[in-house]
């Protein structure tokens, strides 16, 4: 096991991840020993649209690609980079998996379950606003697309 | 039923009846030759008389009558014997007429017993016969445990009054009468005082007793409705719970035992009157004999030898008379508990038992179409639930009906299943009322299904096979000593008037199942559960369960082989890292130390749970090599890190679900440990504060609690004391361990862990779903599938099916109506606990595998999605108790009507 990733080393990641880096050390600690510590082999799902949410994954190594069913076959919308965090819409909203989210690289994460997740927001104002800002940062980015998209479905016409 | 209980008894058994009471006329001879004998005794040999001589003899069983008309006839003209001779003559006699009475007694009990058992047997089986009569809308008005505390308790002293019913009266009147007659012989007037007195008794003691009788059936119905209410709580126990009312509860229980309370002791006060006042009456007439018979013997009007002759005869009177007014106080009461029970089951409407005969035979095919004509369904109160509905469903079509919540469609699914009866108009079947058809048509040519399921205490396989199960069709063959039992069993069933059907013969109907014997039922079954999508539900509860190797001969070889193929099918997947395999020389990271050092599951007590601690083998092993200290220490770390992380979090935080070696409350103790240990080491740690430590490190993984406890020399020393822990083992303790062997079966293991006989990698996300689906391939390219399922099969249900959960609950019910061959197939709202995706899925599946084989049965589907109803031949929309609408899907949605407002919400 020559991967080998012990809680300290963990925490040492997790305080990389924007969306942890105010967290005191500690509660990073608490954190990664309540979370499952999972790795993906390159192309193999970490979740499928569809599915019911149960947990949220932050990644620690790797990449991912984010991809939606259509009439067509599966669109890449989004890639997912390393100290990131993915899945949490399906477990704030309460809805199936809006998305499948496919590794392209071998892949570690952290894999946090809903119920733990919540309680997090609920102890952690800091992660709440960051949680907020990663979503609204998604949002400006989806409607910027979208804008895009319109004028040129406009101009096809 | 029969309202009178004496009538009901006669009525049944009349022969025995007159029989018992021949046999006690009959014992009445011996028993009075045997009262004369002493007294022949003691005045002939004992005293002398007749043998005044010395070597005088006199005759012995002289056996000669004195007939009217025919003058002495002499049978036996008897022998002579001296006195010493006579003696053991007549004691002897004596002896043998003892041994007589004491037979007769024997017999007439036993007889007598046999009778009221026979009819308590027949009363009870006619009742639960009523109950599976009774018709549909009986069972909304009563309570299960009321009607068992019927059929169980009150019924129970019946039996006992049978045999009694009427040989008592018989005898103890004739008793009676014997003890007047002679009373009036000696004297007229004192006589008539006697019989006056029995007069006054017989009249005022029963009076009396018509308070007992009301108390008494008060009683019955208080302690029935308990039942009721215990039954109540226990099936509502979740409610209780659910809305803090058990106190309500408490309340309600502890007031109607207070009632009862008070009704018993009612009882008992006045019963031990009219004891009272019995004896008193009783004792009445020896106070005026003594009284008006002494005044009138002194006045010299009566004589003083008669008088006396008639206080000695009055003494045979009161016995017999008390005797028979408790027989009647017991038949009062029997009779108020039989009208009591009779009442509640006389109800009108039942089903004739004509059509729920036992029908051997199938019926063929119900090849007419099932039509409802101007049918009208109401409710309790008299609501209409459905209004004059005209509608036909043809052989071979598949209709779904649609509609609202109180649309009516579920209520013709009912209708059709014989579950509601019409107000008004009918159910038909070819030109026959469905109501009149023999069950055994109706019951096997409609197979119905909603989302109410029962389900029987027993296995999964005795309820999935529960709808094929009409008639004993294959007999078992009985030898020896149980064919006489079988006999005995069939005629006994006769005598009670019991139906003699054999419930070991085989009742399952394999051709109804597309099969044709046990052997081959297992795929039409296994395709029947992987439509309902529930074979992978039965595979987990096989692979979780446990089972004796010596039961299943040749599985668990086969799963040991399996290991391998496992191993082989993992590396061909480039997945063997998912499991993490025993090796007997290496150390398992993905499992506990603990687990590591044993290298085996602790089967006996020297080592099972905190047994293990204190086991002095184990000890001097890990205190030999050294591995306490070490194991110390790693507790000792676990501690800290525990203390760490979970110190400042209160007790019920869900983070503590992934704490696995401890509980919330462990934290404050180690805290106090780790304060009294620290910087003291091992050596200065009480026994005590030892154990608790080491404790900590038996349940650590590497992998999962991260801690970097474990290095490659501390694996190497584990996996070195876990050999000398085994090659030293005494054999007083070798049962006390089952070793992991990589080449035999685990009796003490899952078949789960015995197939992987390992550890499931924790770096896995959906590892134990990857590895589930590969062991089930697996098993079905090895063979073994059928043999897996087949346990998993022999799973208990438990009481209603409560030990799976709601949605397995309908998939098995929906299953077992799929496993029978119908012609109509009604399914009304099957599947409400399941999300839409899977209805959809499920659904489809039954529509096909209803049609496998080239069959071709109707198919009526009330649907909770009304988007499905596409799949179907005909769509019947209902609205508020009406069919409004009425076509195939394509011409309903281009009709502009209600349809389209259900498809669109």
């Amino acid at each position: 096991m020559g991967t080998d990733m012990l809680l300290k080393d963990e925490v040492q990641m997790l305080r990389r991840v924007p969306l942890f880096s105010n967290v005191e050390p500690g509660k990073l600690k608490l954190l990664a020993f309540t979370s499952d510590r999972v790795s993906y082999d390159p192309g193999e799902a970490i979740f499928h649209q569809g599915d019911t949410g149960d947990a949220a994954y932050v990644v620690l190594a790797g990449k991912a690609d984010i991809l939606v069913d259509s009439s067509t076959g599966p669109i890449k919308i989004a890639e997912v980079e390393t100290n990131s965090i993915v899945g949490e819409i399906a477990i704030l909203c309460d809805v199936s998996r809006t998305a499948t989210v496919q590794t392209t690289t071998a892949l570690e994460a952290l894999r946090i379950r809903k119920d733990h997740f919540l309680k997090l927001l609920t102890d952690f104002p800091e992660i709440t606003i960051e949680i907020m800002r990663v979503l609204a940062d998604r949002l400006s980015h989806t409607t910027s697309e979208l804008t895009e998209a319109r004028s040129r479905a406009r101009k096809a016409d | 039923m029969e309202k009178r209980l004496a009538r009901y008894i006669w009525t049944h058994t009349r022969g025995q009846q007159l029989w018992i009471l021949l046999v006690v006329a009959v014992s009445m001879i011996p028993y009075f030759l045997s009262f004369d004998l002493p007294k022949q005794i003691v005045n002939g040999p004992i005293q002398g008389q007749g043998f005044d001589q010395p070597g005088a003899t006199q005759t012995f069983m002289n056996i000669s009558f004195d007939l009217p008309w025919l003058g002495t006839v002499s049978l036996f003209d008897g022998v002579e014997l001296t006195r010493m001779q006579t003696l053991f003559g007549l004691s002897m006699v004596f002896l043998v007429l003892v041994i007589i009475n004491g037979l007769f007694k024997f017999y007439i009990n036993t007889y007598k017993g046999r009778l009221g058992e026979r009819l308590l047997r027949r009363i009870r089986f006619e009742l639960v016969d009523r109950i599976l009569r009774f018709p549909p809308s009986q069972f909304k008005r009563m309570k299960g445990a009321e009607v068992s505390s019927m059929v169980k308790d009150e019924v129970e002293p019946l039996g006992g009054f049978t045999g009694d019913a009427f040989v008592q009266p018989a005898l103890l009147g004739g008793q009676a009468l014997t003890a007047l007659f002679f009373i009036f012989m000696q004297n007229v007037w004192l006589g008539l005082i006697a019989a006056v007195m029995v007069g006054v008794q017989a009249v005022i003691i029963p009076r009396m007793r018509r308070r007992l009788l009301v108390l008494g059936r008060e009683r019955q119905i208080t302690a029935r409705e308990l039942a009721g209410r215990v039954s109540e709580i226990v099936d509502g126990i979740g409610t209780i719970h659910a809305y803090d009312t058990s106190n309500y509860e408490r309340a309600d229980i502890a007031s109607r035992l207070g009632r009862i309370f008070k009704i018993r002791y009612d009882l008992y006060q006045w019963k031990f009157l009219v004891k009272f006042i019995n004896n008193f009456l009783a004792q009445l007439t020896p106070f005026l004999f003594y009284c008006i018979g002494g005044y009138l013997a002194l006045q010299g009007r009566l004589d003083i030898g008669q008088l006396i002759a008639v206080i000695s005869a009055y003494k045979d009177l009161p016995g017999p008379l008390k005797d028979l007014i408790d027989w009647d106080q017991t038949r009062q009461d029997v009779q108020v508990k039989y009208v009591q029970v009779v009442e509640q089951f006389s109800v009108d409407r039942t089903i004739d038992p004509a059509i729920q005969a036992v029908a051997i035979k199938d019926a063929g095919a119900m090849k007419h179409p099932l039509a409802a004509v101007n049918l009208s369904l109401a409710d309790d109160s008299g609501a209409k639930l459905l209004e004059r509905v005209s509608v036909q469903i043809h052989p071979g079509e598949t209709v779904a009906i649609v509609g609202g919540a109180a649309g009516g469609g579920d209520m013709l699914a009912e209708a059709f299943a014989r579950l509601t009866w019409p107000e008004s108009g009918k159910i038909t079947a070819g030109g026959d009322d469905l109501l009149e058809l023999p069950e055994s048509v109706t019951g096997r040519g409609i197979s119905y299904v909603s989302a109410d399921a029962y389900f029987f205490y027993g296995s999964l396989r005795d309820n999935l096979l529960y709808g094929l199960k009409h008639a004993p069709l294959r007999d078992v063959s009985y030898e020896g000593s149980r064919a006489t039992h079988r006999k005995w069993e069939i005629n006994e069933a006769r005598l009670a008037g019991n139906p003699d059907y054999d419930v070991n013969s085989d009742w399952i109907d394999y051709q109804a199942a597309n099969a044709t014997n046990r052997d081959d039922l297992f795929t039409p079954v296994l395709s029947v559960l992987d439509t309902v999508q529930l074979s992978k539900d039965i595979l987990d509860l096989a692979l979780r369960s446990t089972i004796s190797p010596d039961d299943h001969p040749g599985l668990a070889e086969g799963l040991v082989e399996m290991r391998h193929a496992l191993r082989d099918e993992l590396e061909e997947a480039g997945l063997s890292s998912l499991v993490v395999s025993f090796e007997p020389g290496a150390y398992n990271t993905e499992a506990t130390v603990g687990e590591n050092l044993l290298f085996g599951t602790a089967t006996g007590p020297a080592l099972i749970g905190k047994a293990i601690g204190k086991n002095a083998y184990f000890r001097s092993v890990v205190g030999r090599t050294g591995l306490d200290r070490i194991l110390f220490d790693m507790g000792y770390s676990i501690a800290e890190n525990a203390v760490e992380l979970f110190a400042d979090l209160p007790p019920d935080h869900p983070f503590f679900q992934q704490l696995t070696f401890m509980t919330a409350d462990d934290i404050p103790d180690y805290q106090l440990l780790l304060q009294k240990l620290k910087g003291k080491g091992f050596e200065a740690a009480s026994e005590d504060d030892r154990g608790q430590i080491i404790r900590l490190s038996f349940r650590y993984i590497e992998p999962r609690h991260r801690f970097g406890l474990l290095t490659d020399e501390l694996m190497a020393k584990i996996v070195d004391v876990r050999r000398q822990f085994h090659d030293g083992l005494p054999d007083n303790m070798r049962g006390d361990i089952e070793r992991y062997d990589p080449e035999h079966y685990l009796a003490s293991a899952s078949l789960m862990d015995n197939i992987l006989f390992g550890r499931i990698s924790h770096k896995h996300s959906d590892g134990s779903k990857r590895i589930r689906s590969i062991v089930s391939s697996l098993l079905n390219s090895l063979g073994l599938l059928e043999r897996v399922i087949d346990i998993g099969l022999d799973f208990n249900l438990g009481a209603g099916g409560k030990r799976l959960t709601t949605v397995q609950r309908q998939k098995l019910n929906l299953a077992r109506a799929l496993v029978r061959r119908s012609d109509y197939y009604i399914f009304n709202r099957p599947l409400p606990g399941l999300d839409h995706r899977l209805q959809d899925e499920i659904v489809r599946d039954v529509l096909k595998l209803v049609r496998r084989d080239g069959r071709d049965p109707a198919v009526v589907w009330v649907l909770s999605n009304t988007a499905l109803s596409s799949l179907f031949d005909r769509v019947l929309v209902f609205d508020r108790g009406l069919l409004v609408e009425e076509g195939t899907h394509a011409a309903l949605v281009e009709n502009n009507g209600i349809f389209k407002e259900l498809v669109s919400s």
